[in-house]
């Protein structure tokens, strides 16, 4: 018993439960940044070099600007989560091919900075901060936000989008369904792609980091909506079109999922989806703006306590007493 | 037969391997005992005995008269060197009769069989239950004599036992189910009788096939007997999600199984209720798993109600693997201890050793909203909203979700990637809550 007597010092005494899940925080980013992989190798394969360093400065500003926030409270660093590298790459994502470097320096910045830390950090900012960052980068330099160039050759363009719309540039002929779904497109850096999405998105469903329904609902509601509303009356649409093309895919697929800035039930996920890809078509189709993924988005995030109010699960137990 | 559950829980590792093979050993007979005088939930027991006294195996040392409550008997034959406090593995400290074995284990001569089933009428199958001390073994030792006696507005159909065993490393009730059967079924038909139920069932989790088969048989095909295979996932053995499964019957809200018409019994506790019948034995010796990756040789074992902790460890081979937790229980809702020199109670359904590398190193980070402790709780609750609103002193906001339905099963905490103390601050809110409800329900009186 002496030897029990010195292991008794040693033994933790704390609450139920003893064991935990593997999963971490840093696991599932470290899966979301997995999933974003064959999306950035496309943005580098189709954009060449600048989409490398596009992606480097705006993940190295954000991991920096993380850093630096974690050190001002005085706190232990949490560029460990990997959530301020998820941040940067999904802006960088959403950002014109074409832009200088400048621009997601401040963009991730602004996106750690203003979007997330003044929220209170991981959890407590309720916009999704790549988006609100990009949303500040289109209204402060608006020319540079929207110089779209095509992929290979990098010259300057407008986007399917652009000829998808009524409201469009009228005489560039759409790309084919393929060049859409292999993202030899313009667009937002990694946006084009809708195979490499896709098979991202596969991935973190696979792992279970993200449940399908925000994304099924999402580009189900803009299929059916953009077939419905088409330019020559009900049914005349080109929903293949719209799906494949602008920032649909990666918005459905890892930014409308984004934990902390959308609904914590399936079903408050189910709505979220919904409304994404209502708002997503009204923009689109009624708006001033030829792409409304981010926007849509952006509104949800501000509807997202809401949804979490209206969508509680019943509870156990809620039965009428006999 | 398809395997019936409920939705939401979890499935965590189940570590049952090192012991689910290994028939019951009998420990070696204590030298001294500490038999804690509160071992069950509700009104703690006064001793009968003095320091000095001698004592008989299976004699009753303590009892109160309080209606919630169990008497306590003597596990050895011996003398009593005092009654005193004693730390306890559930209650933290507890007045306790420790008494010096004579190595004799010469039993009460008291004890004697109380009959057959088919004279005893409920009244005297209840008495019966009771003066053997007959607590609930699969952890929350509530008293079963108060679990069969129903007020006179409920009419219990059904008794239900519990064979889940859905608490991870834990297979004592496994092998009871396989070495006792014929007591498991046995003692069904007594608490059926007891409480005047015209049905019996048996809910096994379908990960312990060989207890399926073997209860199977011992029931015999029996029409009013019934075994119902349930999917294996964690909390599956908490009543409510077992009736949840078995009958679809929902307990409601702030209810106990009663008010859907069943007792709820764990199949050692049946077995206990069996050898109560028909030899009049008093539960003194209990059937418990001592296991982790701390242990060398993890067995399950017989053991006497106040053999110590540590005794237990040493007969497993002792550490083979420096402890980092010693758990009174499962992992799930065990209870950690500071000291090995706590006692066996007859709630002990398990000590589980787990290494230092085991134990989960728990840093909270900031919840990510990712909902897995909405999908896992299997009351449907809310567990990060109670959780922060508990942690900021909101206990009426917390009351308002719900807190006081939380069964303290701890999917939600198990699952939280951020690592965040949910179900520590769901308890404390709970406690809060019913402190308060309690001051009101005060003056009103
Ligand atoms: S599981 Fe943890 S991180 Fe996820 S929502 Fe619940 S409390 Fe937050
Ligand atoms: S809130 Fe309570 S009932 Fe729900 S998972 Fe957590 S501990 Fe279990």
């Amino acid at each position: 018993m002496a030897e029990n007597g010195a292991q008794n010092e040693l033994l933790v005494v704390s609450s139920s439960p003893h064991v935990k899940t593997r999963d971490t925080t840093q696991r599932l980013m470290g899966d979301v940044l997995i999933g974003l992989a064959p999306a950035a190798a496309a943005a580098g394969y189709l954009f060449g070099s600048r989409a490398l360093m596009i992606m480097a400065a705006s993940v190295g500003t954000a991991v920096l600007a993380e850093h630096l926030v974690s050190r001002m409270g005085h706190k232990r660093t949490t560029i460990g989560d990997l959530s301020a590298a998820v941040t940067g790459l999904l802006l960088a994502f959403n950002l014109p091919p074409s832009v200088p470097p400048w621009i997601p320096v401040i963009g991730s910045a602004v996106a750690i900075l203003l979007v997330k830390a003044l929220f209170g950090g991981l959890g407590g900012n309720f916009l999704n901060p790549a988006l609100a960052a990009r949303a500040i980068l289109l209204a402060a330099w608006p020319v540079h936000m929207t110089a779209w160039i095509r992929p290979f050759d990098l010259v300057g363009t407008a986007t399917p989008l652009a000829t998808l719309v009524p409201k469009g540039v009228a005489g560039v002929p759409l790309p084919s369904y393929l060049d859409m779904f292999l993202g030899r497109i313009p667009g937002s850096l990694g946006e084009t792609s809708a195979l490499a999405l896709l098979a991202g998105g596969l991935y973190l469903l696979w792992r279970r980091v993200i449940d399908w329904h925000t994304p099924v609902a999402f580009v189900g509601t803009v299929f059916v909506l953009t077939w419905l509303l088409g330019p020559d009356g009900i049914g005349t649409g080109d929903p293949l079109a719209h799906v494949l093309s602008g920032g649909l895919m990666l918005g459905a697929l890892f930014m409308a999922t984004d934990y902390v800035t959308s609904p914590v039930t399936p079903r408050g996920r189910l709505v979220m989806g919904l409304g994404c890809g209502l708002l997503t078509v009204l923009i689109r189709i009624y708006g001033a703006f030829p792409e409304g993924v981010s926007y849509s988005i952006l509104i949800m995030n501000v509807a997202t306590p809401l949804i979490d109010r209206w969508m509680t699960p019943r509870k156990f137990g809620m039965v009428k007493t006999a | 037969m398809t395997a019936k559950t409920f939705p939401g829980g979890i499935h965590p590792d189940y570590g049952k391997g090192p012991t689910a093979g290994k028939p019951v050993v009998r420990a070696a007979p204590p030298k001294t005992v500490v038999i804690p005088l509160h071992q069950h939930t509700g009104a703690p027991c006064e001793a009968l005995v003095k320091a000095g006294d001698e004592v008989k195996m299976g004699q009753k040392i303590g009892d109160t008269g309080a209606f919630v409550s169990a008497p306590v008997h003597a596990s050895v034959s011996g003398k009593v060197l005092a009654v005193e406090p004693r730390p306890h593995p559930a209650f933290g400290v507890s007045l306790a009769v420790v008494i010096e074995s004579d190595g004799q284990d010469q039993l009460d001569p008291e004890i004697r069989p109380a009959g057959s089933l088919d004279t005893l009428d409920a009244a005297a199958l209840r008495k019966v239950i009771r003066e053997a001390g007959i607590v609930g073994m699969g952890g929350a030792a509530f008293p079963t004599a108060v679990k069969v006696a129903p007020p006179p507005n409920k009419k219990i159909d059904t008794v239900a036992l519990n064979g889940a065993e859905c608490e991870p490393y834990l297979t004592a009730d496994h092998r009871v189910m396989l070495e006792q059967a014929d007591d498991v079924v046995f003692g069904l038909r007594a608490l059926m009788k007891a409480c005047g139920a015209g049905q019996g069932l048996i809910a096994i989790e379908d990960n312990k096939p060989d207890a399926i088969e073997v209860i199977h048989k011992a029931l015999g095909g029996a029409p009013d007997l019934q075994i119902i295979h349930l999917h294996t996932k964690y909390p599956q053995g908490s009543e409510k999600h077992l009736l949840k499964a078995c009958l679809n019957r929902e307990v409601p809200s702030g209810g106990l199984p009663l008010d859907v018409g069943v007792v709820v019994n764990n199949v050692a506790t049946a077995a206990a209720v069996a050898r109560a019948v028909r030899n009049g034995t008093p539960l003194y010796e209990r059937v418990l798993t001592v296991t982790g990756g701390a242990v060398a040789n993890p067995q399950n074992m017989l053991v006497r109600v106040g053999t110590s902790f540590g005794d237990l460890i040493e007969q497993c081979g002792g550490f083979a693997k420096p402890a980092g937790k010693v758990i009174n229980g499962g992992p799930m809702m065990g209870i950690a201890q500071s000291s090995l020199d706590v006692p066996v109670t007859k709630g002990t359904s398990g000590i589980l050793c787990l290494a230092r590398g085991e134990v989960a190193r728990d840093e909270a980070e900031a919840c990510l909203k990712c909902g897995r402790c909405i999908d896992a709780c299997p009351m449907y609750l809310m567990p990060l909203w109670i959780s922060a609103y508990a942690e900021r002193g909101k206990h009426e906001e917390a009351e308002r979700l719900n807190a006081l339905d939380c069964i303290e099963c701890g999917c939600c905490s198990y699952v939280c990637p951020a690592r965040r103390p949910l179900v520590q601050a769901i308890r404390l809110a709970k406690g809060e809550i019913t402190a308060r409800r309690r001051r009101q329900a005060q003056p009103a009186k």
